[in-house]
């Protein structure tokens, strides 16, 4: 017997509210053109279309995604992951280097992910990163977009896949800020192009996740606090000296550095191996393939989540997945949704489990 | 006929805390409550002059003379004191961030008249803990913060020794839910770091470090609970008497004395049936001056419509002759101390201070109550406890006369004349000030102005102490802006954690589980329906400084299913209208108790309008009496909440539907 995930086949929770309402959506190619065009109204109604679970929304958000996407796809804009324990800083450390961004004309778009309590308490959530993020009153060239993580596995939610993607098509720099996170429970490796994480001085956390073999090895590591003196030096000594993974690689140097972000010390420099870090991807051809990969990565990661290793396995499995939406790297939405309507119907109906293929796709007006 | 005895102790100093408008009207206001018998003055300032803006400030609009007299410079502050002799008065500014500043501007004015400082007396409020706890009108980081703490205290100690130049608060932590053994933990550990700070500048010779300890004084709360409270002031002064010997090696006793004054519990005052309050109000003042040997040296007290708006001057004049009565009518100040040689009231304080002493040695452990506030611990624990109280009352463990129980009642001659009851702020006062000022600027010498601000930076980056370049400024005709931004570049701004991501136990929800539940329900069915969680923006626009009812409402929002944007108190409409776009929310709450409530939230909708987001709904709470609630929903605003609502499910409930009913769903109506 396989199961599913009630709450993720959003609507057929038991409700009040059996029918829907009209909810007024927003016509995806005239919102694309306006998202280009960096009007921000525009880009708080992509998002909102993005986060919304409706069956008409999410037809409409493929047509936005693809609208956005194309060449710029694959070759343009930082996506920056920030990741750490709770209160290392992430947020100001990520505030601290919007200055700079901010400073040198660039256009910055974040996205912060907060913890949602458990849902037998409600599942509300305290989004509480904009006002440590934010740094001057008034600026149109920052935009800030909170999301709770909705009790999903991993410091992000699901929603920051495509919401990323809408924002590298009009901002230069795109952070994600995961919730603060404990040892091992989160995967970061596939939320960016660079990922940063931000050690809390002496604490064992660090080390512990560093040892925990989880995940691939951040590509930069900052130390902040480094104001509060010798705990701060010691655990970047510690960091320097963590054993060598087998998926480091040999031609990117793994910076550690220490920061304060309250004194603004170190962060020059620390902003500056984010650039050397994108350079690097870009120069030896990788940033295209990463961010293949991560797109295949979170269609995996989303399917199994709402339908679990069998959902996987009636999808085709996950090699052939990969493989299928390796063929148009800039339809990973269309083809995602493709999937998951496919699966929706088989976990809805009751049918023999076959293995789909391209040809076998449901007709999409026929599913819910 | 029985005459109260000659020999009987003196009474207190009593005080009016006042202060609107512009300093000639309150100064007027206090000649006439001089007449009247009150023996010191209590000035409140606006929220401008608290929080280093000048009037003419964009941050300022909607402000100036609202909650108390603007000052935005050294002619203000004279006329302020006009005909009031200031080497005889007896003056307490309740002043925090800009505590230098208008210390400055008292002894530059002093100065001008021919007096000498040392004759001034007084005291500065000067305590900056309790305003990134509770009070909120803090400007700068806590370093720098309790530098100009202990740059005033060193002033004074050589300079105006008769002043008290901080006054720890524990009011206002009691303001914001704490209980009292949080009381005594935190003021305690704030007149700790003060007094370690002063220490450490190495400005006092070891040898009169005790004449700093005795100037230190306390601003204390006392509640309903009135036993309790009395027990409270007792647990203060043996607490304070023991660690002032053993950290600070004070041998002589006087100068170990728990000296404080008090404004009695405000929070509990409430907006149906107010003249229930004046009961209160006597009933807490019991609590201060039954035990001699805890009186307060000075009482302040509310007025019987506290939670309604600004008191007038008649309604000052009740609550001070509730004080009179106490101690011109009744024996009390003819006995020894009456508690004295009770065991229960030992017990009860024992209790207390046992308390009191694990919460020390915990925020101690933390690394003292800076590193405390840095990491949101202390505002937590208050942010939990008010949570906890506004339960109580909700489910009626806790009772409130005329508010959960009770509630019937004839019709108040008091409040027959309905907006009538409470002060109106002078509309023309904001303009007038701001004229002032600007004539103002006109006629001082530019060049002595700048060199003095330039010698207040250079003190500011150099260490050295604030006040003589402060006072500089101040007979340079400096205004308070200036002074606030100079250091401002100097020092940076702070905005210390709000303190509501606490953790909510579920079973402290099970006493009113069916509500909670019912509006999970109702949270999670309305996202679905509209196709993602439902989001609030919790919003405090202006230099307000209450942030409880915005806290308590994010806590519920988030305990019943919403996800909550809430970015603390001082943010501008056009930051909240901002915000609410970029986080996409379904509903924005504004929570405005400064009475400036007209003006912010017309430009936080007019922000609104200008981002395309006519159609999102907009609720707004706080301290707005009912033809301004009228007229804010006639600009559109769906709902205003005021204190009467004091069931916070009912107001959630309320909220969905406001939601529901924009997006074109049907109102699930009142909560069973
Ligand atoms: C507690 C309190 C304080 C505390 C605040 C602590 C804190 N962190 O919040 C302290 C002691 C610090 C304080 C200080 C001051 N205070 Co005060 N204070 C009060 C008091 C006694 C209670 C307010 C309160 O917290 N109630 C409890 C909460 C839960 O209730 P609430 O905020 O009203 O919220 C309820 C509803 O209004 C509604 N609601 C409110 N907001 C929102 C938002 C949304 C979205 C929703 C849905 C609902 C909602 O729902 C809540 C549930 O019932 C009131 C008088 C009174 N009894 O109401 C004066 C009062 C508000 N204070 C007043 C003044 C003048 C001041 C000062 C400005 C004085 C001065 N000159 O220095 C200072 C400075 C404060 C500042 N920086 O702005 C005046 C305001 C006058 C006016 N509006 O005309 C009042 C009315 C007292 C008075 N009569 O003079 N104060
Ligand atoms: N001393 C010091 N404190 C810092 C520094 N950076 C951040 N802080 C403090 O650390 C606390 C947490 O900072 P945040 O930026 O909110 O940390 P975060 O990692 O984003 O926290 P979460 O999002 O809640 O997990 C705040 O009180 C900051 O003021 C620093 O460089 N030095
Ligand atoms: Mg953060």
């Amino acid at each position: 017997m396989w199961s599913v995930n009630p709450t993720a086949l959003s609507g057929l929770a038991p409700c009040i509210d059996r029918e829907m309402t009209h909810v007024k959506l927003p016509d995806p190619e005239r919102l694309a053109a306006r998202i280009l065009r960096r009007e921000r109204a525009a880009v708080a109604d992509g998002l909102n279309l993005l986060d919304n679970k409706l069956a008409e929304a999410r037809d409409r958000a493929v047509r936005l995604l693809a609208c956005l996407s194309g060449e710029r796809w694959l070759k343009d804009g930082h996506l920056v992951g920030v990741t750490g324990p709770p209160g290392a800083g992430k947020s100001s450390l990520v505030s601290a280097m919007i200055r700079e961004w901010r400073h040198a004309g660039r256009m910055v778009g974040v996205l912060a992910v907060d913890p949602s309590s458990r849902p037998e308490l409600g599942g509300g959530a305290l989004l509480g990163d904009r006002i440590r993020i934010k740094n001057s009153s008034y600026d149109d060239g920052l935009f800030i977009r909170s999301l709770a993580n909705r009790n999903q596995l991993g410091g992000v939610a699901t929603e920051v896949w495509p919401m990323s993607c809408l924002m590298l098509a009009c901002f230069d720099i795109v952070v994600i800020e995961t919730v603060g996170v404990g040892q091992t429970e989160i995967d970061i490796a596939d939320i960016g192009d660079t990922v940063c994480y931000v050690a809390q001085p002496a604490s064992g956390d660090t080390i512990q996740y560093l040892k925990s073999g989880i995940i691939e090895i951040p590509d930069i590591f900052a130390v902040n606090k480094c104001d509060l003196g010798p705990p701060a030096r010691k655990t970047a000594s510690e960091i320097g000296r963590s054993a060598p993974r087998q998926d480091r690689r040999e031609d990117w140097d793994y910076p550690v550095c220490l920061v304060s972000a309250t004194m603004n010390t170190g962060i020059k420099e620390f902003h500056d191996h984010f650039d050397r870090h994108r350079k690097f991807l870009a120069d030896t051809g990788l940033l295209g393939k990463l961010r293949t990969r991560h797109q295949s990565a979170w269609v995996i990661r989303l399917l199994k989540e709402e339908f679990g290793t069998i959902g996987l396995e009636l999808a085709g499995g996950r090699a052939s997945i990969e493989a299928r939406l390796g063929e148009d790297p800039s339809d990973q939405f269309g083809e995602y949704e493709r999937l998951r309507k496919h699966l929706l119907s088989r976990f809805l109906s009751v049918n023999q489990p076959t293995n789909p293929t391209k040809e076998e796709h449901p007709d999409e007006q026929a599913i819910v | 006929m029985v005459v109260a005895r000659k020999d009987r102790d003196p009474p207190w100093l009593m005080r009016t805390y006042s202060g609107h408008s512009s300093a000639k009207a309150s100064n007027a206001l206090y000649r006439t409550n001089l007449a009247k018998g009150q023996t010191g003055l209590s000035v409140a300032f606006d929220l401008p002059t608290q929080t280093g803006y000048d009037a003419d400030s964009p941050l300022a609009r909607g402000e100036v003379g609202k909650v108390g007299v603007p000052i935005s410079h050294i002619e203000d502050m004279d006329q302020l004191f006009d005909q009031i002799p200031l080497d005889k008065m007896n003056t307490s500014m309740t002043i925090n961030a800009t505590a230098a500043w208008l210390l400055s501007l008292y002894i530059g004015l002093a100065q001008r008249r021919g007096i000498d400082p040392t004759k001034l007396s007084g005291t500065t409020q000067n305590d900056i803990v309790k305003e990134y706890l509770s009070r909120g009108t803090y400007i700068y980081p806590p370093g720098p913060s309790m530098r100009l703490i202990a740059d005033t205290i060193n002033y004074t100690v050589k300079h105006v020794p008769k002043w008290n130049p901080t006054n720890v608060c524990s009011y206002h932590l009691q303001e914001a839910g704490a209980t009292p053994v949080q009381e005594l933990a935190y003021a305690l550990c704030t007149a700790m770091a003060v007094l370690d700070r002063v220490k450490a500048s190495g400005e006092i010779p070891p040898a009169e470090f005790p004449q700093v300890v005795e100037r230190i004084s306390f601003f204390v709360n006392a509640g309903i609970r009135f036993v309790e409270e009395c027990c409270k002031l007792r647990a203060f002064g043996e607490m304070w008497d023991a660690l002032t010997l053993t950290r600070y090696q004070v041998e002589d006793p006087k100068l170990r004395r728990f000296r404080y004054g008090v404004q009695v519990n405000s929070l509990g005052l409430t907006e149906p049936q107010p003249e229930n309050n004046v009961q209160r109000i006597v009933l807490e003042m019991l609590a201060v001056v039954l035990s001699k040997r805890a009186r307060a040296r000075a009482i302040q007290l509310p007025a019987w419509n506290e939670a309604m708006g600004l008191p007038r001057p008649w309604d000052q004049q009740w609550a001070l002759r509730m004080q009179q009565v106490m101690a011109f009518e009744t024996d009390l100040l003819e006995y020894a101390d009456i508690l004295d040689g009770s065991p229960v009231i030992a017990a009860k304080v024992s209790e207390l201070i046992e308390g009191a002493r694990k919460e020390i040695e915990n925020v101690e452990a933390q690394g003292g109550i800076i590193a405390a506030i840095e990491s949101g611990y202390i505002k937590r624990e208050l942010v939990a406890s008010h949570m906890n109280r506004l339960r109580a009352i909700e489910s009626g463990d806790l009772k409130i006369i005329g508010v959960n129980c009770f509630q019937e009642t004839a019709e108040s001659p008091l409040t027959a004349g309905g907006g009538d009851a409470i002060m109106k702020s002078d509309e023309t006062a904001e303009r007038m000030q701001i004229e002032r000022l600007q004539a103002h600027r006109k006629t001082r010498n530019d060049a002595e102005v700048r060199a003095a601000l330039q010698g207040l930076t250079d003190a500011a980056k150099s260490g050295e102490n604030i006040m003589p370049s402060s006072i500089r400024c101040a007979l340079a005709g400096v205004s308070t802006g200036e002074w606030g931004d100079s250091l401002r570049a100097v020092f940076g701004e702070f905005r210390p954690p709000t303190g509501i991501d606490i953790t909510i136990d579920s079973r402290e929800v099970l006493g009113k589980k069916d509500q909670v539940t019912d509006l999970r329900e109702r949270v999670a069915s309305t996202g679905n329906a509209l196709g993602r969680p439902l989001k609030l923006l919790v919003g405090k626009p202006g230099l307000d400084g209450h942030s409880n009812g915005a806290e308590q409402v994010a806590v519920k929002a988030r305990d019943v299913g919403f996800e909550v944007v809430y970015d603390g108190i001082r943010l501008t409409p056009q930051q909240i209208a901002q915000a609410a776009q970029e986080e996409g929310v379904h509903v924005v709450g504004l929570s405005i108790l400064s009475g400036s409530h007209m003006e912010l939230v017309e430009s936080v909708l007019q922000e609104l309008r200008s981002r395309d987001l006519t159609g999102l709904p907009v609720v707004a709470g706080g301290i707005i009496p009912q033809e301004d609630a009228d007229r804010l929903v006639g600009l559109g605003v769906r709902a205003v909440y005021t204190p009467k609502d004091f069931n916070l499910n009912a107001i959630m409930g309320d909220i969905v539907d406001v939601v529901r009913e924009s997006n074109g769903l049907e109102r699930l109506g009142a909560l069973h």
